[in-house]
């Protein structure tokens, strides 16, 4: 069953990550889970790392999923999404393990940007370069929030943390946003995109993409975290939509190599990202000149990606052909 | 027939993978492990073994790797030394506690610095506590017997835990040494498809490796101590089973011309082969000597460990590792079992470490070590340690 449609994108009415965890009020990854769940349905079996989700969703008796699922360390996901995929496949080969013709079960890891950029980032390297059949979605809320918003290698330049924090010697995270996307890209897999629960559309086509990929996938999921952020718990839908509509967090896929924006604006038709940041905390001590460094930033990052979808273009006919 | 042909240590534990038949390999390499998962990757490539061997990029993602697998019923295989033992050390505590019966054989190697790459327990014992069952091979042929015995006793429903074989790096895992290779039938008869009970299936959705907060942490640590625990009992089954199909013999704890013996020799590994020329050489010249060679490492054999040592006049305990500032971690294990002992059927211990970083100890060392022992004993100097071999 299915209850929404949009551009012929269905949401499946199947609640896979049961209602009852223990996410904050508004928490954007909570939601992107969720989505993320009804997209993929139900012959996956899901890899967790450490973190937010891990712990809102499994303190033992309880747990909220309603497809397999496995938690073991923080940084291993990549490794033990390998293991489950060469499992499967190792045993429907010698026949011991059954599935109906045209069934498959996808391995899926999901891990956040600590348990993705930082401690994480050599198993998923080993796991994309390796071309294990699998999806891994990362859920960036740019910091390690379940241990009390600590900064990431995924923090944005400028953002309060509490081990970023702003003083008269510092301005909070002094480097740019490590972009794992590109990473994923480098590793010449055959499905990247990055993605926000704010678009529930595009994310759920782009799962269903991944899902049907066949090789390593890699989505990027922005999760607004008001409590991490700072914002009101009202406003997670909105953060969502002005990271994308003032370039800072452009939503886009790379299909074989080719670039393509799904929500292409043009630069000049850009928010100004002044209207993201200073609806959060974190941001707020930034004073005019360090907001203008961060919006020259985000342009010419919005040009690059801007480019690369226009050379790759020619690359994507070639392919199609 | 079983076959009797020369093999090296290493390709003795590969041999046993194959005829186990598994499903999942993952490894990374390292000195002097790599010899077995060389031979390993050779079996699949040339369809001699059925297996996705996954070449991971570190050994911390080779245990994971094995974790992933096993929860999802596959058969698996992971082997490593050394260092490569430290990078897994978080990941060891999983299987165990998620009661996932993954199967390691560890060649075992010192750690840096300096680095070294030659054989030692340090790699051992520091990772004694992560609640696997651990066995010592002293050989090429025990190596082969006991990876097999590891499969059968950590697939038990009524186990289910992860099982580590420890062989000396080189000194087993390079030595060439003849080796009764069983029929492949017999293996599988042995030890038929495992059937983990709650795998990964989206038919039979669960969830595994949920958190356990305070309220409920200190029970699950109980039943998985528990759980190792009653599994001594099965690995005596799994000795006699292994026994009656292939004839050879392994206890927890076995001996060597321990008959009337006032002190014995005790220790763990392949150097127990050399050690059993020095008891040769002294009950020779009239010495009362014997040797206790620790098969079984975890769960730790303490009643069958008083049951050999009680009533002897000394215990002369040699490892090779150091546990810094404390002594002979073997030999504070030993002293621990004997402690309630009765007075009178209490042997005292002397401690003595060797073979550090793959230092020989030969059997001249062994003699001398143990008529140094027998004065330490007579002179009451029972405190600490001393170094074999040490030049100074």
């Amino acid at each position: 069953m299915a209850v929404k449609f949009e551009n012929g994108v269905q949401i499946p009415a199947e609640e896979y990550f049961a209602p009852g965890h223990r996410a904050c009020i508004g928490c954007g990854e909570a939601l992107a889970v969720r989505l993320v769940c009804k997209a993929l349905g139900r012959d996956v079996i899901i890899v967790t790392a450490t973190g937010c989700i891990e712990i809102v969703s499994s303190p033992l008796p309880w747990t909220s999923w309603r497809v397999p699922w496995i938690h073991t360390l923080f940084e291993n996901v990549g490794a033990v999404v390998s293991g489950v995929e060469s499992a499967y496949k190792a045993m429907l080969r010698k026949g011991k393990k059954k599935l109906e013709p045209g069934r498959r079960i996808k391995v899926v890891g999901f891990a956040g940007d600590g348990g993705t950029a930082d401690i994480g980032l050599q198993a998923l390297s080993g796991a994309m370069e390796r071309g294990h059949d699998f999806l891994y979605v990362c859920f960036d809320n740019e910091a390690y929030m379940n241990t009390g918003i600590q900064r990431s290698g995924a923090t944005p330049y400028g953002a309060w943390t509490t081990t970023a924090p702003p003083g008269a010697k510092s301005i909070g995270q002094r480097t740019w946003k490590k972009n794992i996307p590109e990473i994923a890209v480098a590793h010449n897999i055959p499905y990247v995109a990055t993605a926000c629960p704010s678009y529930p559309y595009d994310l759920i086509r782009k799962v269903r993409k991944a899902v049907e990929t066949q090789g390593p996938s890699y989505i990027h999921i922005l999760c607004p975290c008001c409590t991490g952020w700072r914002f009101e718990p009202k406003l997670t839908i909105k953060l969502g939509r002005l990271a994308v509509e003032t370039g800072f967090f452009p939503l886009y896929e790379v299909e074989n190599g080719v670039y393509k924006l799904n929500i292409d604006i043009d630069v000049e038709k850009l928010k100004p990202v002044r209207e993201y940041l200073m609806l959060q905390g974190r941001f707020r001590h930034l004073p005019e000149s360090e907001i203008e460094k961060i919006q020259e930033r985000v342009i010419l990052e919005y040009k690059k990606l801007k480019r690369k979808v226009e050379m790759t273009q020619k690359i994507g006919e070639e392919y199609e052909r | 027939m079983p076959r009797r042909v020369a093999l090296e240590g290493s390709h003795a534990v590969s041999e046993a993978v194959r005829m186990a038949d598994v499903d999942v390999i993952a490894a990374y390499p390292i000195t002097p492990q790599t010899h077995i998962v060389e031979r390993l990757a050779e079996m699949v490539a040339n369809g001699e073994l059925d297996a996705e061997f996954i070449c991971v990029e570190s050994e911390h993602s080779a245990m994971s790797a094995v974790v992933g697998a096993a929860a999802c019923g596959a058969r698996v295989f992971t082997c490593t030394a050394g260092q490569g033992l430290e990078l897994m050390h978080e990941v060891l505590f999983v299987p165990s506690a998620m009661r996932l019966p993954v199967v390691a054989v560890i060649a075992n190697r010192a750690l840096s610095a300096p680095l070294n790459v030659w054989g030692d327990h340090s790699d051992v014992m520091a990772i004694r506590d992560c609640g696997w069952i651990q066995m010592f091979a002293e050989n090429a042929q025990q190596a082969f017997d006991l990876t097999l015995c590891a499969y059968k006793v950590a697939e038990r429903p009524d186990v289910l835990l992860p099982a580590m074989v420890h062989i000396d790096g080189f000194h087993v895992s390079h030595v060439v040494e003849p080796v009764l290779l069983p029929e492949e039938e017999t293996v599988r008869e042995f030890l038929p498809p495992s059937e983990y009970p709650f795998p990964l299936d989206p038919d039979r959705p669960v969830s595994m490796g949920c958190y356990g907060p305070p309220y409920i942490y200190t029970e699950v640590k109980k039943a998985q101590e528990v759980a190792i625990e009653n599994s001594y009992e099965k690995v005596l089954e799994t000795f006699k089973e292994f026994k009656d199909v292939f004839g050879r013999e392994y206890r927890p704890v076995e001996t060597y011309r321990v008959e009337d013996a006032d002190m014995l020799l005790l220790m763990m590994g392949s150097y127990a082969e050399t050690a059993m020329l020095a008891i040769d050489a002294l009950r020779e010249r009239g010495d009362n000597v014997g040797l206790v060679r620790l098969r079984l490492w975890r769960p730790f054999p303490a009643e069958e460990l008083r049951n050999v040592l009680r009533g002897v006049k000394a215990v002369c305990v040699f490892e090779r590792a150091i546990s810094f500032g404390m002594g002979g971690p073997l030999c504070a294990e030993v002293r621990a079992a004997l402690y309630h002992l009765p007075e009178g059927e209490r042997p005292k211990v002397v401690s003595f470490v060797g073979g550090l970083g793959g230092r020989d100890v030969s059997v001249e060392e062994f003699e001398a070590m143990l008529r140094r022992a027998k004065e330490r004993v007579s002179s009451d100097e029972l405190e600490g340690f001393e170094f074999v071999g040490l030049r100074e």
